[in-house]
């Protein structure tokens, strides 16, 4: 072989890891810097996410460092000139706090609601969520409410974890899969390469989605499914799963409330609480005993199905009303396949395939150390039933999404694969407790900060957030009877009710990393309009001029985003490369289901701009105005900035943000609850970015029920009890409201009708199917078709149209529409349509093809630009002939002169928006209408922005060219030639 | 040696990563930088080596979605070495691998009209032809560690559907998926002999139900509480 040149300056070079940000999936990743700009981003072979692989927007870090939308300073709103208007003067940083400062300064002591806290898709909510609790305002979310609360609340009420970020499928072991809705979004990394382990190992894949693509590509079988039905399919499927008798009798005695008596007596208070001692503990009957026991108890013989009387009230069993429901030939798979558009043939097999897996094909391992059980039984294996499934957004973005997502963790549990091998995994400080011991703070006063969270859990109407006389506390009117569980707030509301002053009007809006002006809100148009709106004159306050009806808009992101553009005070983020981060266990760690991990984001890129990241901002602001955590007695700074406060600070002694390399008593390192230690940080740095520490092999499942892991996760601090955590499918919570709703309920109660009719209706303490609330409140005939929007995998939340090499993947989205249905509307591919749906209308070019659900038409979300946003260019794609969907959904619901027209569009239990109701109809525009349409303003550059370039070369070093030696071209002018004389060569060589 | 890649289209979902992978490493590499053209304005294009195609197969509801990733062969009968006017073109005798001298390349575009994959691309900046490596500047750095040492598609594919090594040897890893999986050559009856190989998807397992039916309907009033003890 010819010597090689030396190709990289590897000498010029460093290496450090860190953590991605490309999106929310939080890989390890190596990042190789030569002067400082990025040479090349690796997937970190050790982290326990990614493994080493790194998806196409990790791998297109560079171009993120690299945009030329980059804020490049702090940026205030030229004074006299109109919000929205884009005019901005570039400011200090110094001068910037103070600006912040002063105002939050006045909010705190006056009247801390006056702001409005909510942050994007950051991943620092412990941290954003402190500082909001420090400052004294309940108006603090993230921004789950619009994104997947549905699939957390349903989650946590009903096993103590959840799917994504607090449960993965058993990857090495599952052998049947069913993924529900769009998925491409969360994960990334770790479901492709769970689907590649599911396929070498003979694993069955079925893709349920009304579209085919992403994942649903290489699944064994799509279920062409219809927008918004799945809870019918999954109820369906539970049909056929309690007609043939399979599901896992032990798994719902010893783990569930299946056997739980609910007391019986309909249209009487207290009708379908659970039957409970005097003690309060709930009841079953014995069928030793025959009598009604404390059903927690270990040593009873419960009777699944039980109706009878106890204390003279009669009572049924949970599993008894469980089949006495889905028994009903409402869900038989004939009636299921006229709602979801699946043929009952499918349904039916589909249900039975999994009870064949799960019961058939049960796996058992081996545990030689023994687990103890929650009442101190030692066995000494895992019983494993290997169904597993995964369901995000497609379920959790409809008004019906919370019941959905129980009906499938439904479907789960009967089949008794929850958190058992091969079934689906909780991940660490997963589970909790049904729910997690945290109600949402309801009091708050000047200068004082909460006494807890903002956000938390309600298990009953008294512990919503509501003053005396039922009005919503919060601006987004969190936890009230809108939306009692909305456990993420309703970030998508709070711009509208500020606006309208409804149910009060703020001071302050202050947001990160969030594009409410564009694609993060429903009705992005009229959005935009309402952060202009300006008070009457007459009311006007004269602090501000002029006098808008949100007076104050701070925003912080590291880009030039749509939302930008509307700010009052721009204050410039670092990117992921430039800045300290955490991936706290307080937080959304990036645990693995049989490992507890953590991670940190560490400098690899030295900012060249005015830039501070908003960790920092937050530690500065929090100390300047003297929140009680931040300060000592004496007003002096207790940190010195973020990694300091990171280090130091502790929720309870021993935990703090990172649960790594903490020290115990004698100085030595510990992990998981230790005092702090000044050497973290560098810890983290040298073992990666990140802290995993495997899990005794016999904590690793039926952590709801083993001792074991219950004590070890008591003593991280994950849970507050080493009690069993009893999987609820009969849902209390919910029939607490229910009563409410039908004025039952022995407390809190709505007055207004509809709020009864919202709590009676949709409260339901077994999961059930309901029409979406948008669909019905319009015509659905003159909107035949569902519409929905589909994740990119190559550039899923889309906050990176301005990545030049992303956006060549995909700079247009078109609307996809099944190619039969376009034709029987006389539509042909590639034509400009209208698509109207009872909220407005919008211009698209619309594709054919094969792999769309009959009655849906789905578009990528997102890619939809605003033109001069972003760093991108008048002409590009994505402002000329991208669209977003957002401009046909309304935040409320559609319009008919009642009660309803003011309530949010969202699951009326949750809150969570209800972005995938939409139905719309499509036709032809006429000859010359083309392009996108609405089109909006351009936005004008910000001061200190660069032109875009039109030609990127963009390279860390010269090349360093492979010659091609004169004489291989003159003796290897043919490769036919070559080929031959290879051949001869190596036949000499060998004789 | 005979090193190529080999592509599983069973696990192959479309995610672009190896593209971008690719389009990352080798802007900094031997042939780098890969010109971006508009990047920011109308139509955004740029060289790359490796493109992601996607097709349907079927009528809906029986309709299928393939997922193609497509970057250069390193074909044993390679055309666009021998339609090189310049010498520019070559395929190394060591190991296979097709190269472009970017010194003796005039851009002349011979090449790609001989290619039928579409795998060399014109870098209209610097007037020459571009194309896949193998990462030949990863594969040989022997400052990398050994299992850096192969091209940045393979390191980086999520789902692990490309494998590279050396297909003259039986034992390799690529030549025992070719031999198991039953791998294939893409447009064999045009006689290039393209050394990457390609995996079928696998065949769905049937899963049998008839052992879970139960006969009779039956409703909960036949079901019978089992003794089990919490």
């Amino acid at each position: 072989m010819s010597a090689l040149p030396e190709f990289e300056p590897h000498n010029q070079q460093a290496t450090k890891a860190t953590t991605c940000y490309m999106c929310a999936c939080r890989c390890g990743i190596n990042v190789t810097v030569e002067n400082n700009q990025v040479r090349y981003i690796q997937g970190n072979r050790d982290h326990p996410i990614n493994k080493g692989v790194l998806c196409a927007k990790g791998n297109a870090g560079i171009m993120k460092q690299n945009s030329p939308a980059k804020l490049q300073t702090p940026l205030r709103r030229k004074p006299g000139t109109e919000r929205g208007a884009g005019e901005f003067e570039a400011i200090s940083m110094a001068e910037a706090l103070d600006i912040l400062e002063a105002r939050l300064r006045k909010i705190r002591a006056t009247d801390p609601l006056k702001l409005a806290y909510f942050t994007g898709r950051d991943q620092m909510q412990a941290l954003t969520g402190f500082w909001a609790s420090q400052f004294g305002t309940l108006n603090w979310a993230a921004h789950g409410g619009f994104c997947s609360v549905n699939m957390a609340a349903g989650g946590l009420y009903t096993m103590g974890h959840a799917f994504w970020e607090f449960g993965d499928p058993d990857w090495e072991r599952t052998k049947y899969f069913m993924m529900w809705g769009v998925a491409d979004d969360h994960a990334s990394n770790p479901i492709k390469i769970g689907l590649e382990k599911l396929k070498r190992n003979g694993g069955k894949f079925v893709g349920i989605n009304p579209a085919r693509t992403g994942y649903q590509a290489i699944a064994d079988e799509w279920v062409a499914i219809k927008p918004g039905t799945d809870a019918m399919l999954a109820l369906s499927m539970l049909h056929v799963l309690l007609k043939h008798e399979q599901f896992d009798w032990e798994f719902l005695i010893r783990y569930t409330n299946a056997h739980y008596l609910v007391v019986d007596t309909p249209g009487q208070v207290g009708h379908g609480l659970i039957a409970r001692n005097a003690d309060g503990k709930p009841l079953a009957w014995d069928m030793e005993q025959n009598t009604a026991v404390d059903a927690t108890q270990a040593s009873i013989t419960p009777a699944l199905l039980h109706s009878g009387e106890v204390d003279g009230k009669p009572v049924k069993s949970v599993m008894l009303l469980i089949a006495e429901t889905y028994l009903d030939e409402q869900y038989a798979p004939e009636k299921a396949a006229e709602v979801c558009g699946v043929p009952a043939e499918q349904i039916e097999r589909l249900a039975l395939e999994m009870a064949h897996v799960a019961f058939k094909e049960s796996i058992e391992i081996d545990v030689p150390e023994g687990w103890t059980d929650w009442a101190g039984r030692t066995h000494y294996s895992f019983k494993g039933r290997p169904v597993s499934m995964h369901a995000m957004r497609g379920i959790s973005a409809h008004s019906n999404g919370f019941q959905t997502c129980r009906a499938i963790h439904f479907l789960q549990i009967m089949l008794g694969t929850i958190d058992v091998p091969g079934g689906h995994l909780a991940k660490p400080p997963y589970p909790k407790h049904i729910p997690p011991a945290l109600k949402p703070s309801k009091q708050c006063a000047p200068n004082t900060p909460l006494k807890g969270p903002p956000l938390g859990f309600p298990t009953g109407p008294e512990d919503l957030v509501m003053d005396d006389e039922g009005k919503a506390k919060r601006i987004d009117k969190a936890y009230s009877w809108d939306a009692p569980l909305s456990n993420h707030g309703l970030m998508h509301m709070v711009i509208t009710n500020a606006v309208k002053g409804d149910p009060y009007k703020i001071d302050t809006l202050m947001m990160f990393m969030a594009n409410m002006a564009w694609n993060s809100s429903m009705n992005t148009a009229e959005v935009q309009a309402m952060l202009c709106e300006k008070e009457d004159p007459a009311q006007a306050s004269g602090d501000d001029d002029p006098a808008y009806k949100i007076p104050f808009i701070v925003i912080s992101d590291a880009f030039h985003s749509e939302m930008v553009n509307y700010a009052d005070l721009v204050i410039p983020d670092t990117t992921y490369l430039e800045r300290w981060d955490t991936i706290s266990m307080l937080d959304r760690p990036i645990s693995e289901p049989h490992a507890a991990c953590d991670s940190i984001r560490q400098p690899v890129i030295q900012p060249d701009r005015d830039v501070l990241s908003w960790q920092e901002v937050q530690l500065e602001i929090g100390a300047r105005l003297g929140f009680p955590a931040l300060v000592n007695e004496d007003g002096s700074r207790k940190y010195k900035g973020y990694q300091d406060f990171i280090i130091n600070w502790e929720k309870e002694p021993g935990i703090g943000f990172l649960s790594g390399w903490r020290l115990d008593e004698n100085g030595a390192e510990t992990h998981l609850r230790g005092k702090p230690n000044p050497e973290q940080w560098q810890r983290y740095a040298d073992n990666g970015a990140f802290f995993e520490m495997p899990l005794p092999h016999n904590t690793r499942y039926y952590r709801h029920a083993n001792q074991d892991y219950l004590n070890f996760a008591r003593h991280a601090g994950w849970v507050g009890s080493t009690e069993q955590i009893v999987l609820e499918l009969y849902s209390e919570t919910q029939q607490r409201f229910k009563l409410a709703g039908q004025g039952l309920y022995d407390g809190p109660m709505p007055t207004e009708a509809h709020h009864k009719e919202r709590l009676s209706r949709y409260f339901n303490p077994l999961p059930f199917y309901y029409q979406p609330l948008e669909q019905s409140r319009i015509d659905t005939e003159e909107y035949p078709l569902f519409a929905v929007n589909q994740r990119p995998m190559f550039m899923y939340h889309s906050w990176d149209s301005q990545n030049a090499w992303l956006r060549q993947i995909c700079a247009q989205n078109f609307l996809y529409m099944n190619r039969q249905r376009g034709q029987a509307f006389g539509i042909e591919d590639e034509m400009w349509c209208w698509v109207e749906s009872h909220h407005g209308k919008i211009r698209v070019q619309v594709k054919l093809i094969e792999g769309c659900q009959y009655d849906t038409v789905w578009t990528w979300n997102a890619i939809a630009k605003q033109k001069g946003a972003w760093g991108l260019k008048d002409d590009a794609n994505e402002s000329n002939d991208g669209f977003l969907m957002n401009h046909l959904i309304s935040e409320l619901l559609p319009h008919q002169n009642d009660a309803l027209d003011t309530v949010t569009n969202s699951d009326p239990i949750t809150g969570q928006a209800a972005w995938y109701d939409l139905k719309v109809k499509v036709y032809p525009a006429q000859a010359g209408e083309t392009g996108t349409w609405p089109t909006f303003a351009t936005i004008k550059p910000l001061p200190n922005q660069a032109p875009s370039p039109d030609i990127l070369r963009y390279h860390t070093h010269e090349p360093v060219n492979m010659v091609r030696p004169m004489d291989d071209v003159l003796q290897r002018g043919s490769v036919h030639a070559a080929t031959e004389n290879t051949r001869d060569l190596g036949e000499e060589s060998s004789s | 040696m005979k090193l190529g890649l080999v592509i599983d289209l069973d696990v192959c979902v479309g995610c672009h990563a190896c593209a971008v992978s690719c389009k990352q490493w080798n802007t900094s590499g031997t042939t780098g930088p890969l010109t971006d053209y508009r990047p920011y304005g109308e139509d955004p294009s740029g060289v790359w080596f490796n493109r992601i195609r996607s097709y349907e197969v079927g009528d809906y509801p029986n309709n299928k979605t393939i997922n193609f990733p497509m970057s250069c062969m390193h074909c044993e009968q390679a055309d666009c070495v021998d339609v090189c006017p310049t010498g520019a073109s070559y395929k190394r005798a060591e190991d296979g691998i097709v190269l472009i001298d970017q010194d003796k390349c005039m851009g002349c575009n011979y090449c790609s009209w001989a290619c039928p994959y579409g795998a060399r691309e014109l870098d209209r900046e610097s007037g020459v032809m571009k194309k896949c490596t193998l990462c030949i500047d990863r594969i040989y750095d022997e400052n990398l560690d050994e299992i850096d040492r192969q091209p940045s598609c393979v390191i980086t594919c999520p789902a692990h559907a490309r494998h590279f090594g050396d297909f003259d040897d039986p034992s390799s890893n690529v030549s025992q998926l070719v031999r198991e999986r039953a791998g294939y050559d893409l447009m064999p009856e045009l006689g290039y002999q393209p050394t990457n190989q390609y995996l079928p998807p696998r065949l769905t397992r049937p899963v049998p139900t008839d052992d879970v039916k139960k006969p009779l309907l039956s409703s909960v009033k036949d079901w019978v509480n089992k003794a089990i003890a919490r």
